[in-house]
């Protein structure tokens, strides 16, 4: 089973979206949540990082996040799933570990 | 499966705590153990009575508390970054020479070593933070 | 203190330079406690986290204790790996020589003292983190 990295912040504000999408080996998931769902936005800044990271990782966000934050789901970049708390659960049980980063 | 769950932000400034509640509401829901909530750093503040928020915002101390009530919790505040940050138990306000305490009803206070516990006893560690 | 026997790989992540917050120190807290576990532990510093192992830190004009030299006392709790990520450095114009020397006495080699400090690439330091039972990030 491969691991699952949860991503809290914005790319804005912090580099731990950059630093987890630099160590996160292949194969394994990303979920972006809280502010990390900026992240997830289509054509800002990061959208291409994210975007070019799908090859080696899925990317999961956080749909109440989303909409807490006046955003909606067709801003989401494409290819990243929209999940809600019990996705979130379910995606924690399907990988070996999380890894938060903080 | 079982998880371990770790706060490490206190109530209010950071998103942490009320993610990890909507996170162990829903893994309860789904029939799932929760092996023990850890407190760590600013988290602790969590377990205060003596938060008064406004009366149509939540009240995270309570919800927890209520929570562990419900489900048979084991709610963990750590000890050494408990007594920095003022929070404590009747026991630990008497051995500290204090004349109040303010720990809520269903939280307990305890060592660094139930994080290292919940961590090799739990299926899954999940950790929320700033 | 071994719980039942089981051994899982636990590794802290460290990526927050001392000071500014509390997380080093409460970090530093958990791996003295996690130490007496019997557990598999790795400590990471990537990111500003590298700054947590510079020599000569002083905090005498800033009112705080220096907690730099447990680092050092590591080895006494036989944890010997601890990783420091190279491109961390290289971002931040350091070198493993603006790092403390960190060691550890090797029991089954007539003590001899050995390194306990690897400054690791990229590609190291993600299969390391990606072998990990678990995570605790600071």
């Amino acid at each position: 089973m491969a691991a699952l990295h949860t991503v809290n912040k914005s790319p804005f504000e912090r580099n731990s979206l950059e630093s987890c999408l630099r160590l996160a080996a292949k194969g394994s998931s990303v979920l972006l949540f809280e502010d990390g769902v900026i992240g997830a936005m289509k054509n800002t800044k990061h959208s291409d990082a994210v975007a070019n990271a799908m090859s080696d990782v899925s990317f999961y966000v956080l749909g109440p996040d989303i909409k807490a934050r006046g955003l909606n789901d067709s801003n989401v970049i494409d290819g990243i799933t929209v999940i809600d708390y019990d996705g979130f659960v379910d995606l924690t049980t399907e990988h070996h570990t999380v890894q938060s980063w903080l | 499966m079982k998880f371990g769950i770790v706060i490490n932000e206190g109530p209010y400034t950071h998103q942490a705590s009320d993610s990890a509640l909507q996170f162990v509401k829903s893994a309860l829901a789904k029939g799932h153990e929760i092996y023990r909530v850890f407190f760590y750093h600013d988290g602790v503040n969590n377990g205060t009575d003596l938060g008064v928020p406004p009366q149509d915002d939540r009240n995270l101390p309570n919800e927890w508390s209520e929570l562990a009530e419900k489900h048979g919790l084991d709610l963990v505040v750590c000890v050494a970054a408990a007594q920095r940050r003022g929070m404590l138990d009747e026991d630990e306000s008497k051995r500290n020479g204090k004349t109040s305490n303010n720990l809520i009803k269903g939280f307990r206070i305890s060592g660094l070593g139930q994080l290292i516990e919940a961590g090799i006893q739990a299926d899954r560690l999940v950790t929320f933070g700033d | 203190m071994s719980e039942e026997g089981i051994v899982k790989k636990f590794c802290y992540m460290n990526r927050k330079a001392p000071y500014g917050t509390i997380y080093a120190l409460e970090s530093l807290e958990v791996v003295l406690i996690a130490a007496a576990f019997d557990q598999d532990i790795s400590l990471v510093f990537a990111d500003d986290g590298v700054y947590q192992l510079t020599k000569n830190q002083d905090t005498n004009g800033i009112g705080m204790k220096n907690f730099s030299k447990t680092y050092s006392a590591l080895g006494d709790y036989d944890i010997k790996k601890i990783y420091v990520e190279k491109e961390s450095l290289d971002e931040r114009g350091l070198t493993a020589d603006d790092l403390q020397a960190l060691v550890y006495e090797d029991e089954d080699d007539d003590w001899a003292e050995k390194n306990s400090l690897f400054v690791v690439d990229r590609a190291e330091l993600s299969s390391i983190i990606d072998s990990q039972d678990i995570v605790l990030s600071f």
